[in-house]
């Protein structure tokens, strides 16, 4: 057996070590990376500096802690940002685990914005939390009519027209974008019948699984804007000027798909060793 | 850091490795987390589906803050959605079981009358007009933006040969068996973008428990003494299992070599 047949079966255990191993020390060294921004995500970060103090978004938060990873650091940008320049902002979960979620970034940004940029986010008027409501297709049809169908109340059970940021709205057609920043497959459900059905302008936030099965509907105009996993993240925290953990991520990413580059090769050229030999067929 | 959050974390963290604990074989430690993590999951949704769907949508409708005796009191008519919820259950019974696809149909009914609609208006009819519909105008080789148009002839050239590849009607031979030939590279093109993007999906969710077990740390050395203790004592732990199992490892070696 020689060199690359032993490294072809190599215990998978070690290459789990070995990548464990980089992305510890690649984190803990001060390594520099540059990201070039796509146009993509460029155009969620123009459409959001296009808008004007008061005018309305809305944002779904439809993620849970497994992809929180790649999705809160754009929540948290695309928040912030929003917050930054006096946005009304609408917030809605339809995953089941996405209020936890939302409450999390919402009151994290509100605390982190006083403190920075001394902007008192007052909830109710700045911002409402509509929470969680099951089957994402009848409540996303249901907003595109009237928000007060699926959310009569908001998260806090408090009637939303008691909330003096929903006196002015009352479907889409009030809401200058919506940006979804998702890890469920209710991404098609919001082109379908939200952009589909009643126009609404969509930009979404994808995990790295998903981006590459949505890029079609950027092309088609379906969606005007496409962030795509932590990379999606890191350039989006590069156009708001505020590297944070994606941007951080990213350095990591690089030697550990370096790594898992080195495998593959190593791993192939094991295969191809062993074929010729008539070892592996 | 306060004392709450503090412990609260920690619980996080070695939680985290007891999940972690798995890619180098199953234990008792990833077992534990994987049991809880499952109840808390199932209690927690369970919670979210009652106060969010159940409660607003069902029954505070049926009963408008009156005695739950008096049924007919509030918009009794949701009465008809909670009835064929409830058929649902029949499906737990053998003999019963078709009286639950009354609801399925139901459901399934309204579901395509909403989609096909659509479905087919947004994930077939726009996407064949923005591959096809302005062809002549995308077609564009000008000094600033001949790739736009090198890029359109590429998408309808992997569009057209992806297809043909599923196209069994006339063999893949000769000329059309080249054209299958490139959709099958097309085709492989895309799965290994989506391959790529997965590994970077994948890594993050790495990387990110690797950051909160690192603030966990640096939380810990930066805080109270009684915080820098418990970080030192579950490394110590930590290190201790693992040269258990290292020691393990090695004297059980010569008894597998003998087999």
């Amino acid at each position: 057996m020689n060199f690359f047949e032993k490294l072809a079966k190599l215990d998978r255990r070690w290459v789990f070590l070995i990548l464990a191993a980089v992305v510890v020390i690649t984190l803990l060294v001060d390594v520099k990376t540059s990201i070039r921004v796509d146009k993509e995500v460029r155009s969620v970060y123009d459409f959001m500096e296009s808008l004007k103090p008061g005018d309305y978004i809305q944002m779904s938060i439809d993620y849970d802690p497994g992809s929180m990873a790649e999705m809160h650091p754009m929540t948290y940008a695309i928040l912030e940002q929003a917050f930054k320049k006096d946005l009304k902002v609408v917030i809605t979960a339809l995953s089941i685990n996405g209020p936890g979620m939302a409450e999390q970034a919402i009151l994290d940004i509100m605390d982190s914005v006083q403190i920075l940029y001394g902007k008192k986010i007052v909830y109710g008027e700045d911002v409402v939390f509509l929470g969680y409501k099951p089957y994402p297709g009848i409540v996303i049809l249901s907003m595109g009519q009237n928000y007060r169908i699926s959310y009569p109340q908001d998260y806090y059970n408090t009637p939303v027209d008691d909330l003096p940021i929903m006196h002015n709205i009352i479907n889409y057609d009030d809401m200058k974008g919506i940006i979804l920043i998702t890890g469920t497959s209710g991404v098609d459900f919001w082109i379908s019948y939200a952009n589909g059905r009643y126009n609404a302008p969509l930009a979404v936030g994808l995990t790295g699984v998903m981006a590459a099965d949505y890029y079609p509907y950027l092309k088609s105009g379906q969606i005007f804007g496409l962030m795509g996993g932590m990379l999606g993240a890191a350039e989006y925290e590069i156009l708001v000027n505020k590297p944070g953990p994606a941007m951080e991520a990213m350095k990591v990413q690089v030697w550990a798909h370096i790594i898992i580059i080195l495998f593959i090769i190593i791993g192939n050229i094991g295969y191809f060793a062993s074929r010729r030999k008539g070892g592996v067929q | 850091m306060d004392w709450g959050t503090f412990i609260w974390t920690t619980i996080g963290v070695g939680l985290t490795l007891s999940v972690f604990s798995f890619l180098y074989k199953d234990n008792p430690f990833y077992r534990f987390t994987e049991s809880l993590y499952v109840g808390v999951a199932t209690g927690y949704m369970t919670i979210i589906l009652w106060y969010n769907g159940l409660l607003p949508t069902l029954i505070d409708r049926i009963w408008v803050g009156q005695p739950w005796w008096q049924l007919w009191g509030g918009k009794w008519w949701y009465w008809i959605p909670g009835i064929l919820g409830l058929l649902m259950w029949f499906r737990f019974s053998k003999k019963q079981a078709w009286i639950s696809r009354y609801p399925i149909a139901f459901y399934i009914g309204i579901s395509m009358g909403a989609a096909i609609p659509l479905e087919m208006k947004n994930r077939v009819n726009e996407q064949l007009y923005s591959t096809f519909g302005n062809l002549m105008q995308n077609l564009t080789f000008g000094p600033d933006n001949w790739w736009s148009g090198v890029s359109e002839i590429i998408i309808i050239i992997g569009v057209l040969t992806g297809l043909f590849y599923f196209f069994f009607s006339v063999p893949h031979k000769g000329v059309f068996g080249g054209i299958a030939k490139v959709g099958i590279y097309i085709l492989m093109i895309g799965f290994g973008a989506s391959f790529g993007f997965t590994v970077m999906g994948r890594i993050s969710l790495f990387i990110q428990r690797i950051q909160f077990i690192r603030d966990w740390v640096v939380a810990g050395n930066e805080g109270t003494g009684g915080m820098t203790a418990i970080v030192w004592i579950f490394g110590l732990l930590l290190l201790l299992l693992i040269l258990l199992e290292i020691i393990r490892h090695i004297m059980k070696k010569p008894a597998d070599e003998a087999v």
